[in-house]
């Protein structure tokens, strides 16, 4: 292959894809925090020494969310094609790749939230009851601010994690730099796509992780 | 204004709480003493209902703590602040924004927050620490902005959980001097835990020792110190002194002026009598000197010894010796 082919692919296929990489982590990020964060915070709060202890309800998100954890990410998203197609309309394509990327996304997060929250000095949120704090603000005002910079740091890692899972995707038709690695490099064996394409990968793992640290030392 | 009478409260199979009976009035500094594991620190948290108890009665301006739900315990807890060992502070937001939190969460306006916050600033004296974080301020500094978040919402009543455990002496005195500052200029009630017998000499007006769960002794501080209990003792870690087993042994209580005047030596010098000093001190408490000391002389000298501080109006005993 010469010079101008590999140009060519570059641009006309890599770039592409990243862009669709780039869609799919932005997507399954900002979803999967939000409900991870909802997860965690009924976690912490139903836990048995959470501001409402609630067993039941407790022990069935428990369970739920070990229970996503448990699936290796490759058959999570065929399992689930049933609901993919209920909720996207279709099981392949970019889109349909984000609905499994959210669900497992959202119970890793759930897990790091759940323990950045359970951090804060529980010292602290008897001060807030002393004063007459109601359960909600205690966790918008006092737990989340307190933690903001460890959760910043718990969505880095999440981050990094939904990265290689869309490469993962990538294999059964997501689209992005996954499936051009495994499509153009691996089964073509062309080993200069598929190194370009993990170089390209790392560059971007080191960005995401140089921006976490950032903002966890501005915020911090 | 707080009543506690038969208080009891366990977990699982500890007894914490056996039947406490207490009474605090408005305006006083009440210490709650005792060593660790005495139940003093779950005390102070069933007078704002952070701790439920299981018998008896607490109740707070003739209101039973226990029946108080919900929002209403939530305004109930208005009426009292409560300052930590370890401060409680959030760490991301400034001292302004610590002092202000109690405020923001019961929905004062943006101008009402300033202006309490600026008038608390200037009670703690730590005017030009107002934007900085907890993490450049020092232990004592941390303290100050804790108590200005306590007061941030007028209470009458400030609970203190061992305050100056974690303060060096130096700046103890200075958080001290800080809430009778405020007892006296603000009229708060303050309750004090503490183990720290420094807390009780400098603020307390009153006290109750608990020793498992149950009060050994209560009562006015100089009374207490006066008496010796052997409660206080044992807090104090203090041994008692053998005793000489020949003569007679006395204990002599000076309080106030007599601290300053030549009471024994007088007593050798106009009547010849010899004495051993087997044990002594003096101690403030408050505002006013306190000394006991314990002397050993001959029998036969007791009568002048007896008629001569009979009339300085001195208290004293005769201690029993085991021997006689």
């Amino acid at each position: 292959m010469n010079q101008t082919e590999v140009s060519q692919l570059i641009l006309k296929i890599m770039f592409p894809e990243l862009l669709n990489t780039i869609y799919m982590i932005l997507a399954s990020t900002a979803l999967s925090a939000i409900f991870g964060m909802i997860l965690a915070i009924a976690l912490i709060t139903t836990a048995p020494k959470g501001l409402k202890p609630q067993a039941f309800v407790h022990r069935c998100l428990d369970i739920l969310i070990n229970g996503i954890r448990s699936f290796p990410f490759i058959i999570l998203i065929v399992a689930i094609i049933p609901i993919t197609r209920l909720i996207v309309g279709t099981s392949i394509g970019v889109n349909a790749a984000i609905v499994p990327l959210v669900i497992s996304g959202s119970a890793f997060i759930a897990r790091i939230m759940e323990s950045n929250l359970q951090e804060v000095d529980s010292a602290l949120i008897e001060a807030a009851q002393s004063f007459g704090a109601s359960n909600f603000q205690i966790i918008f005002k006092v737990i989340i601010p307190e933690a903001f910079p460890s959760l910043v740091s718990g969505v880095t890692i999440a981050v990094i994690a939904i990265l290689g899972n869309t490469a993962m995707a990538g294999a059964v038709g997501a689209g992005g730099l996954g499936a051009v690695a495994i499509s153009y490099g691996y089964a073509n064996f062309n080993n200069t796509i598929m190194y370009s394409t993990v170089v390209i990968l790392i560059i971007l793992v080191i960005l995401i992780q140089s921006l976490g640290n950032f903002l966890y030392k501005r915020l911090k | 204004m707080i009543e506690i009478s038969d208080l009891k409260k366990s977990y699982k199979n500890k007894t914490v709480l056996k039947g406490i009976n207490l009474s605090i009035e408005a305006g006083e500094i009440y210490g709650l003493i005792g060593r660790s594991g005495a139940g003093k620190s779950t005390l102070l948290r069933c007078i704002n209902g952070l701790e439920n108890y299981h018998e008896g009665s607490l109740s707070v301006n003739g209101v039973e703590v226990k029946q108080i739900l919900g929002k209403d315990l939530r305004v109930f807890r208005k009426n009292m602040g409560m300052i930590f060992q370890h401060f409680s502070l959030m760490e991301r937001k400034t001292v302004y924004q610590n002092i202000a939190l109690p405020m923001a969460c019961w929905g004062y306006s943006r101008e009402e927050i300033d202006k309490r916050v600026k008038e608390l600033i200037k009670i703690i004296d730590l005017e030009d620490k107002l934007y900085e974080r907890p993490h450049s301020l020092s232990g004592g500094q941390k303290q100050r902005v804790a108590i200005a978040r306590a007061l941030s919402l007028d209470p009458d009543i400030l609970l203190c959980d061992e305050i100056t455990s974690a303060l060096d002496p130096k700046t103890e005195q200075n958080i001290l001097q800080l809430l009778r500052k405020i007892n006296e200029e603000l009229h708060k009630t303050i309750i004090i835990v503490t183990h720290q017998m420094s807390v009780v000499k400098e603020v307390c007006h009153k006290i109750c020792i608990l020793e498992q769960g149950e009060i050994r002794v209560n009562g006015n501080v100089e009374n207490i110190f006066i008496s010796q209990p052997d409660a206080l003792r044992n807090l104090l870690g203090e041994e008692e002194v053998p005793l000489p087993k020949d003569g007679v042994n006395i204990r002599i209580i000076y309080t106030g002026d007599n601290v300053n005047d030549r009471v024994i030596s007088d007593m050798c010098q106009k009547w010849n009598v010899g004495f051993s000093l087997i044990w002594g001190k003096t101690e403030r408490y408050r505002d006013t000197f306190l000394g006991v000391t314990v002397i050993n002389i001959d029998e036969e000298n007791l009568p002048i010894v007896e008629r001569y501080i009979g009339e300085l109006n001195l208290r004293w005993e005769v201690l029993k010796n085991e021997s006689n």
